[in-house]
């Protein structure tokens, strides 16, 4: 890594992050445009919870993460708060991990 | 909100222990290190270019993996924008805490007011937590071990879930979920990492149907 890439990564990625705030921000959209940005939230958590709990690299694996965020379903179904949630995954997958699962 | 946005920053602060822990095994300086998590603070494409380097890549290999996994900061900013008010410095600002843990406090609540506390609040803890985690890492060591043995990366998907639950309470925000999700896993091992949730927003949006600004169901489907 030099100094010149962590500068070139920064300012990039800067310039993604600031697209929405910066240049769509909070002008009124169009119909269509708007319904469409309205269904971006759940579109991109569940592609998130399905990466983060599925993906490794370029690979899907199941591993103790998946059991985990079986039992956070459970919680979040019976209403717990996000910190039960978040406890009851990770000492899931620990518990997990210990019993000798990837 | 508070207590939301300090468990979120939590875990993410012990993957920043870990982002400082293998960036300096990778060869980077301490200072890089902490450098990269204050400028960058994207914490994927932190690892990921720090991997590329670690694995013999050129730099600009390393720059090119981390900006196509940041290019979901793009919808993210997008979903987020609407709520965020002030003048360029204060946006500017808010663009630099563009990321998972922010939009996905921000965007589980409901009114653009909450939208904003919660997007704030996140950023600066996740701030504070990544920062300190690096640097944390990048002192001490090897001598910390690997936060997944700890389960600590069921955490996120897990938080995640917690956040999308409250969304899911129109069919189209479950088709758009199911929609995403899916686009997701199945192009995983098809395309290179970052693209398959460019994809899944985007299926979002040639999925879009039966919502109107207001969340008022439509009467016509497009």
């Amino acid at each position: 890594m030099t100094w010149t890439a962590v500068a070139v990564l920064a300012a990039g990625t800067l310039a993604l992050k600031a697209v929405g705030p910066l240049v769509t921000g909070r002008r009124l959209l169009s119909g269509s445009v708007a319904g469409a940005v309205a269904m971006l939230p759940p579109a991109l958590l569940a592609a998130l919870v399905a990466l983060q709990t599925l993906g490794d690299g370029r690979a899907l694996t199941v591993d103790a993460r998946l059991p985990a965020v079986a039992v956070a379903a459970l919680a979040v179904w019976k209403g717990a708060s996000l910190l039960t949630v978040v406890v009851l995954a990770t000492v899931t997958a620990a518990l997990l991990r210990l019993a000798g699962l990837p | 909100m508070l207590r939301q946005a300090l468990v979120l920053g939590v875990a993410v602060g012990a993957f920043g222990v870990s982002f400082g822990v293998l960036a300096v095994a990778a060869g980077l300086s301490w200072a890089m290190a902490c450098a990269m998590s204050l400028l960058v603070f994207a914490g994927g494409s932190q690892f990921a270019a720090v991997a590329v380097v670690a694995g013999g890549g050129l730099p600009a290999a390393a720059v090119a993996a981390g900006l196509l996994l940041n290019a979901r900061y793009v919808p993210f900013g997008m979903a987020v924008a609407p709520a965020l008010r002030g003048g360029l410095m204060r946006r500017l600002v808010a663009a630099q805490l563009v990321i998972d843990e922010s939009s996905a406090l921000a965007l589980a609540q409901r009114d653009d007011r909450d939208r904003e506390r919660a997007f704030w609040l996140a950023g600066s803890a996740v701030f504070v937590c990544w920062n300190l985690g690096t640097l944390v890492g990048a002192l001490a060591g090897s001598a910390i071990g690997d936060p997944a043995a700890w389960g600590l990366d069921a955490a996120f998907p897990a938080g995640f879930l917690a956040l999308l639950a409250p969304l899911l309470t129109t069919p189209a925000a479950r088709r758009a979920a199911a929609a995403g999700a899916l686009l997701a896993v199945a192009l995983t091992p098809l395309a290179p990492p970052g693209v398959p949730i460019l994809v899944a927003a985007a299926g979002a949006l040639a999925g879009r149907a039966g919502r109107t600004r207001d969340d008022e169901p439509a009467v016509v489907r497009t």
